[in-house]
């Protein structure tokens, strides 16, 4: 043994620095990297079930028609068919959970109609848009139209 | 140990289909550990992307309205997830005018004459999802990621805000969230989307300019469209992978 480490010492010290310096990083390294790095590639696994669990805010109109079956036929039938409930009525998602929670707003007709249908040169020709002044007389849009089914028979 | 080659054949043969069945229950055990939770939504079935139609685009803002509402997003202008642009152009040869007032929160107020010999439209923009992001390459930690689904993610828990990432990105689709002073940006409402919904934005847009597409899923609509129309994606010449489609993109667009 003696004569294996004669003249050998300053490279065992050397060695167990090293030694200890691994030992050092392996234990850091468990220590800092977080659970699940590196199990999809270079980021936590836990970050997708992170995002995941967000709350959803805007319910669908899935859940609106569940419900509301004759608005969701009526709007079916017109030229409304592909707006969403929430685009007109607000995010409703606690209201789908719980009805009562929260009640949602009635629209003004007069000002939410005009944010897609008031003219613009930029919207594209054959979309349905109006010039204010000249359209209509200041009243709101739905003493003519049916606002789920606008292509159908006006009111009267 | 006597043995002969029928002898070896015999064994090898018995190992290789006995470590077929091991490896796959090692893998069902390996993903069962990991999200015991939600065994309804499989990743490694999506791969998700949106194709927005420039021809439908009304810019009536609801889109952005609705990602600030969904994904609680600052008011101020400036942060956005989504935004749309309005485009004026007068010749292919000048600079196309651009404007994108408080990113089209509260709709485009008419600002052209009808009939000045100009095209106008509008280009809802967002985080391309790109297959190979600039973004995710920057970021030193880790904090920004391809999912294995499609959908580019940001880990809010892990980011610096060291800002690198909101400089790679071609697009322009990232901020600094003043509030956490991390990054933020769309994430095709991830939270939405694993739970069998629609984006916020797509639920909300009007026109159905915006479709969130699943190109994985062989009955998604997508394969037909990208089939039958003239599809095009942002800046193709940096290969990023973009899975944003635009149908009708305009040359000038950038």
């Amino acid at each position: 043994m003696n004569r294996l480490f004669k003249d050998k010492e300053h490279l065992v010290r050397v060695a167990g620095l090293f030694a200890a310096g691994i030992v050092l990083f392996v234990i850091a390294r468990a220590l800092f990297v977080p659970k699940g790095f590196g199990q999809y590639g270079h980021y936590r696994a836990g970050a997708l079930a992170d995002v995941r669990s967000k709350p959803v805010v805007y319910a669908g109109r899935g859940a609106c028609v569940e419900c509301h079956t004759g608005e969701g036929e009526r709007l079916k039938s017109g030229k409304h068919k592909g707006v969403g409930c929430e685009a007109c009525h607000g995010a409703l998602a606690k209201h789908a959970a719980d009805p009562s929670a929260l009640k949602p707003v009635k629209p003004d007709p007069k000002t939410l109609c005009l944010t897609c249908h008031q003219m613009n040169v930029a919207k594209p020709a054959k979309f349905a848009q109006i010039d204010v002044k000249s359209h209509m007389d200041g009243g709101p849009c739905t003493t003519c139209h049916d606002q789920h089914a606008p292509d159908k028979e006006p009111k009267k | 140990m006597n043995q002969d080659r029928r002898d070896f054949l015999v064994r090898a043969g018995k190992v290789l289909v006995l470590t077929a069945p091991a490896a796959a229950y090692w893998d069902a055990l390996a993903a069962g550990k990991t999200e015991p939770e939600e065994p309804a939504y499989r990743m490694a079935d999506h791969f998700w992307g949106m194709i927005v139609d420039i021809d439908k685009c009304i810019g009536c803002g609801s889109c952005v309205r609705a990602c600030k509402t969904e994904n609680n997003v600052p008011l101020e202008p400036f942060y956005f997830r989504t935004w749309v642009e309005r485009y004026h152009v007068e010749s292919l040869s000048e600079h196309p005018e651009v404007d994108s007032p408080n990113g089209g929160y509260n709709g485009f107020p008419e600002k052209y004459a009808a009939g000045d010999k100009a095209k106008s439209f509008f280009v809802p923009k967002l985080c391309n999802q790109c297959a190979h992001s600039p973004c995710t390459q920057v970021c030193p930690v880790g904090a920004t990621f391809e999912s294995p689904d499609g959908a580019v993610l940001i880990d809010q828990t892990y980011c610096l805000g060291c800002r690198y990432c909101v400089q790679a990105c071609p697009y322009g689709c990232r901020f600094i969230d003043p509030r956490t002073n991390t990054v933020d940006k769309c994430n095709l409402c991830y939270h939405r989307i694993t739970k069998g919904l629609t984006t916020a934005c797509c639920e909300n847009c009007p026109t159905g300019a915006r479709q969130l597409v699943d190109l994985k899923d062989p009955r998604d609509p997508v394969h037909e469209f990208l089939r039958t129309h003239k599809v095009h994606v942002l800046k193709p010449h940096m290969a990023t992978g973009a899975k944003l489609f635009y149908n009708a993109l305009d040359g000038s667009v950038r």
